[in-house]
């Protein structure tokens, strides 16, 4: 079954992301239709039915989460997360440029099943063309009268992973430092503007016309029973194909690297693959045999994530890659909090001294109680999930860290 | 050039547009000027502390003046693995500055980033956002004379 | 409608809304608290308050998260006393360590919590960071090496005195509080009120005024009036060897009803004058352009010998009188009844009115 399956990109540069009437030739905006004949709270059960859970990283049943959104006050937002800041990730990217229109109908139809017609697209700072893409995308829809009533605004981030984190990203919108807020409020009852806000991912979203087109039960029915739909991967590192591909959620991550990726990169033995971005976690060639999906994932303390999967090859040296993410986190902690704000520059601190042949077994020792500190006491995920790399390298890579130690 | 009270002027609309007003100068000034960020504070009803604070925090606004040219080595585990130090060292080496110092005839800025989201070719530099792909370090100096 | 829940072994009952840090002080915990503070907006980001909810995988900070019906915490569990060590132990990895010169010692959250902690050192290496902002105004030491970035300082600045002169700036490990541009405070809007010595909770902010005249934890603390206006804040005079050796905040809305601590820069640090050496302490009379020291009864007596000379030459209304908003509304109400009905005239006029 080493096949992709394409459903959000199935029309991948056959179509003009930038028309309206180009997406409404393969069938384009029935889903908004349909969903705007149905009354908002059939359709949020429809949603929660099909079984779609969020694609930025969190997994929550997309359903679920608009049903906490009350239906007052007026006001309120839907928000697509385009921050995409996971490295390695480029997944939404890819989904814009071959499929914008189909990200539009999704936070339409998410307006109509809470109640609103303010929708923002958060695009992260790095992707200027991506921008002036959308705004064209969202002219032409409104122009065609695709939308109706909804209204997108494009807001650009400007460099900070944490933005991601989705309170963070409204802190952003409204014009803020990047901090994280602490919930309970969560953003279905207190977002932006302390208004109702449902945030998204972008490929969510871009689900959701599907689901509406072809109905709850087809959606279910593809991939993984407990997160059913396809996934767009994205992969990197060491791999003959170093490109995007979009699989039901049943794939196994042992046919992504050696099926679609062609194998790793030189005909090399594998050493690690780290699925979900930087904040993943390292996945020894024994576990390899495992769906891709959220819950397969995290049964064996991985996290599917974004959907990037960065492949090592047996030469790599995994105390220096980990050097190298946890000063990226040093990098993007916001800072507010003190585990994270503190704990980042000490892990990195300390992987320089190992990486550097200075270490000791108290390093390590150091390490493993910070890393339960951050993952125990942080006030966001970035704190929360920082460690993880570190974590469980220890776990499968130990040898590794010891070899270089003094 | 534009001049930046204009620029804040047409952003000022947007609740909570001091991050684009930010944006839209530093594409004319590649930095935010002094006054230009005291201007944004008064626009945007936020007090110069605040302004300061917001354009502090991200990676990609300054307060420094910088270059015509702003050179970003992505430096994320990805384009780690394929070579990233050996680019940034023939990129120091050839603009004779460090990562973060500005040439001194002030036409290129180098920075670091993290991933710019253009995983497929790595390792990846950006040049005033444009991105270039699979870098290799000989590539760099005719990727230069190509600015300027 | 209030809820049930238990805290180390206690059951309590809590109206809904309540934080778990209150619910936990109400259950007798103590909990400790860096960033939290009764009277600004909440942050919940120092977790230095984390307690462990019973089922639980994560801990979660007290003063920012509502109690739930059926809850079980445990406010010193393995977990939460690891965390707040460790927290301490990274506070003082960067921190300039001075406690025996520091105006802080004895009154300090960071030295009490690592004393019930036990955290003598921390288990990181690390340098200070060199924040000290050599600051040349005459009122506020800011030794930001001593730090712990629970941001109230920018919180009172905004929400109790309203200058809004500082904030954070930069991010992640390199945050740190400073004004705009990262200048002093005196090209600020900084109206140098104190409130953020006030509730720094530890050193990194402290009088340049009271520095080196004596420990606030070890001085004695008399309440007073502020006499400089008619607003009447309450102030807490440190006193030693019975010279006022400082000002500080009494922040107990029972003691200090009008403020609640909060203070501008002349109560805060206006009170050098009392025990200066060219303070007049007696009236002094001007003789051939020389002043002489005389008595209350001696001055008092040419004051009025002169005034009713003046009126009985020109009239009353050629006198008037001009008070002052630093004395009470019952003085200001003596001064004008004594030019209406003593001596006749309605030029009376006040300070405040400009
Ligand atoms: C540090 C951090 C970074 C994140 N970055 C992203 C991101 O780039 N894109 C994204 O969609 N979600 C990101 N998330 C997850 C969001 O907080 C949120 O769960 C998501 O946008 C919800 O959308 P979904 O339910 O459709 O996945 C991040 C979370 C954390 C803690
Ligand atoms: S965990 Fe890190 S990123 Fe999240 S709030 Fe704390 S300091 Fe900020
Ligand atoms: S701030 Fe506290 S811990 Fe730091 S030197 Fe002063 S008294 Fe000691
Ligand atoms: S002295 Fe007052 S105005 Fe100045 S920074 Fe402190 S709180 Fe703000
Ligand atoms: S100066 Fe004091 S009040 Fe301000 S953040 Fe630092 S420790 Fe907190
Ligand atoms: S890792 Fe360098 S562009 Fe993504
Ligand atoms: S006191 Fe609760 S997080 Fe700081």
């Amino acid at each position: 079954m080493a096949q992709e399956y394409r459903v959000l990109l199935e029309h991948a540069d056959k179509i003009n992301p930038e028309s309206a009437a180009d997406y409404v030739k393969v069938g384009g905006y029935k889903g908004l239709e349909k969903a705007r004949s149905m009354n908002p709270k059939d359709l949020t059960e429809e949603v929660k039915k099909s079984g779609l859970r969020g694609r930025g990283g969190a997994g929550f049943n997309a359903g679920m989460k608009w049903s906490f959104v009350p239906q007052y006050p007026e006001t309120k937002y839907v928000v697509c997360n385009f921050d995409e800041g996971e490295p390695g990730t480029y997944k939404d990217r890819i989904i814009c440029q071959k499929n914008a229109q189909a990200l539009l109908e999704g936070m339409a139809i998410c307006g109509h099943a809470i109640g609103s017609n303010n929708g923002y697209i958060y695009c992260r700072g790095e992707y200027p063309f991506v921008v002036e893409m959308l705004k064209k995308a969202i002219g032409n829809a409104k122009e065609s009268g695709a939308l109706g009533e909804f209204n997108i605004e494009v807001r650009m981030g400007a460099g900070a992973y944490v933005c991601g984190e989705e309170t963070a990203l409204i802190e952003s919108i409204e014009g803020h430092r990047g901090e994280p807020r602490f919930k309970p409020p969560f953003p279905g009852v207190e977002g932006l503007w302390r208004m109702p806000t449902v945030v998204n991912n972008v490929e969510t979203f871009a689900c959701l016309p599907y689901i509406l087109t072809n109905g709850a039960d087809w959606f279910a029915g593809i991939g993984a029973k407990s997160y059913p739909g396809t996934k767009v991967l994205t992969l990197t590192g060491d791999i003959e194909n170093p490109t995007y591909f979009e699989v039901p959620t049943d794939y196994l991550l042992r046919d992504v690297i050696y099926e679609l990726g062609g194998g790793v990169k030189g005909g090399k033995k594998l050493k690690a693959v780290q699925v979900g971005g930087t904040s993943g976690a390292f996945i020894p060639p024994q576990n390899i045999d495992t769906p891709i999906d959220f819950d397969s994932m995290s049964a064996i303390g991985a996290a599917l994530g974004s959907g990037a999967v960065f492949v090592m090859d047996e030469s790599r040296d995994i105390v220096d890659t980990i050097n190298r993410i946890a000063k990226f986190f040093e990098h993007e902690s916001c800072g507010q909090c003190t585990p994270c704000r503190e704990g980042t520059h000490r892990c990195k601190e300390i992987m320089e001294k190992i990486n550097t042949g200075r270490g000791t077994l108290k390093d390590i020792e150091n390490l493993k109680v910070l890393a339960r500190v951050m993952q125990k006491a942080s006030l966001c995920g970035l704190g929360q999930a920082a460690p993880i790399p570190i974590t469980s390298t220890l776990e499968h890579f130990e040898y590794e860290y010891l070899r270089k130690l003094m | 050039m534009a001049n930046y009270m204009d620029i804040i002027a047409s952003c000022k609309d947007k609740p909570g547009g001091i991050i684009e007003a930010f944006h839209a100068i530093q594409k004319e000034y590649n930095y935010i000027p002094e006054e230009a960020l005291r201007e944004a504070a008064r626009a945007f009803k936020v007090s110069e502390a605040q302004a300061f604070g917001v354009a502090t925090f991200y990676s990609y606004l300054s307060v420094k003046k910088r270059g015509k040219y702003i050179i970003r080595m992505c430096e994320s585990a990805p384009c780690h693995v394929a070579g990233a130090d050996e680019v940034l060292k023939a990129l120091e080496a050839n603009l004779g500055i460090k990562a973060g110092e500005t040439t001194e005839d002030g036409k290129f800025t180098l920075e670091l980033t993290e991933c710019v989201g253009q995983c497929q070719a790595t390792p990846v530099v950006t040049i005033n956002s444009e991105p270039v792909f699979n870098v290799k370090p000989e590539m760099v100096p005719g990727l230069l004379a190509g600015y300027k | 409608m209030d809820i049930k829940l238990t805290i180390n072994g206690k059951e309590i009952e809590v109206p809904q809304g309540t934080m778990l840090l209150d619910a936990c002080r109400k259950a007798g915990a103590d909990i400790p608290t860096f960033c939290y503070d009764p009277d600004l907006k909440l942050a919940g980001s120092c977790r230095m308050c984390v307690v462990q909810p019973q089922g639980w995988r994560n801990l979660v900070a007290s003063c920012v998260t509502p109690a739930q019906n059926g809850m079980v915490i445990d406010t010193e569990s393995p977990d939460v006393v690891e965390a707040r060590k460790v927290v301490l132990e990274l506070m003082l990895t960067r921190h300039k360590l001075t406690c025996h010169t520091c105006e802080k010692d004895g009154d300090c959250n960071l030295q009490d919590y690592c004393y019930r902690y036990g955290v003598t050192e921390s288990r990181f290496e690390g340098k200070i960071h060199n924040l000290f902002k050599d600051d040349s105004n005459p009122f506020i030491e800011r030794d930001y090496d001593k730090c712990v970035m629970c941001t109230r300082c920018v919180r009172a600045c905004e929400e109790i005195t309203g200058a809004r002169a500082i904030n954070v700036m930069d991010r992640g490990y390199h945050a740190h509080i400073a004004t705009a541009f990262d200048g002093e405070l005196e090209d600020s809007p900084c109206v140098f009120c104190g409130q953020c010595i006030m509730v720094c909770p530890v050193g990194a902010l402290t009088s340049k005024i009271a520095a080196g005249k004596g420990k606030p934890a070890q001085n004695e603390k008399v309440l007073t009036t502020c006499t400089y206006c008619g607003t009447g804040c309450t102030l807490e005079l440190n006193v030693k060897n019975d010279e006022i050796v400082g000002v500080t905040s009494n922040r107990d809305a029972e003691w200090s009803p009008v403020n609640k601590g909060a203070l501008c820069v002349k109560g805060r640090f206006g009170w050098d004058f009392v025990n200066s050496p060219e303070r007049l302490t007696t009236p002094l009379i001007k003789e051939n352009g020389e002043f002489r020291p005389a008595s209350w009864d001696e001055a008092l007596d040419l004051a009025a010998e002169k005034i009713n000379g003046i009126k009985e030459k020109y009239g009353p209304d050629s006198l008037s009188m001009f008070s002052s908003a630093r004395v009470t509304n019952e003085e200001n109400y003596l001064a004008q009844k004594l030019m209406r009905a003593a001596i006749g005239s309605n030029n009376v006029d006040h300070c405040a009115r400009l």
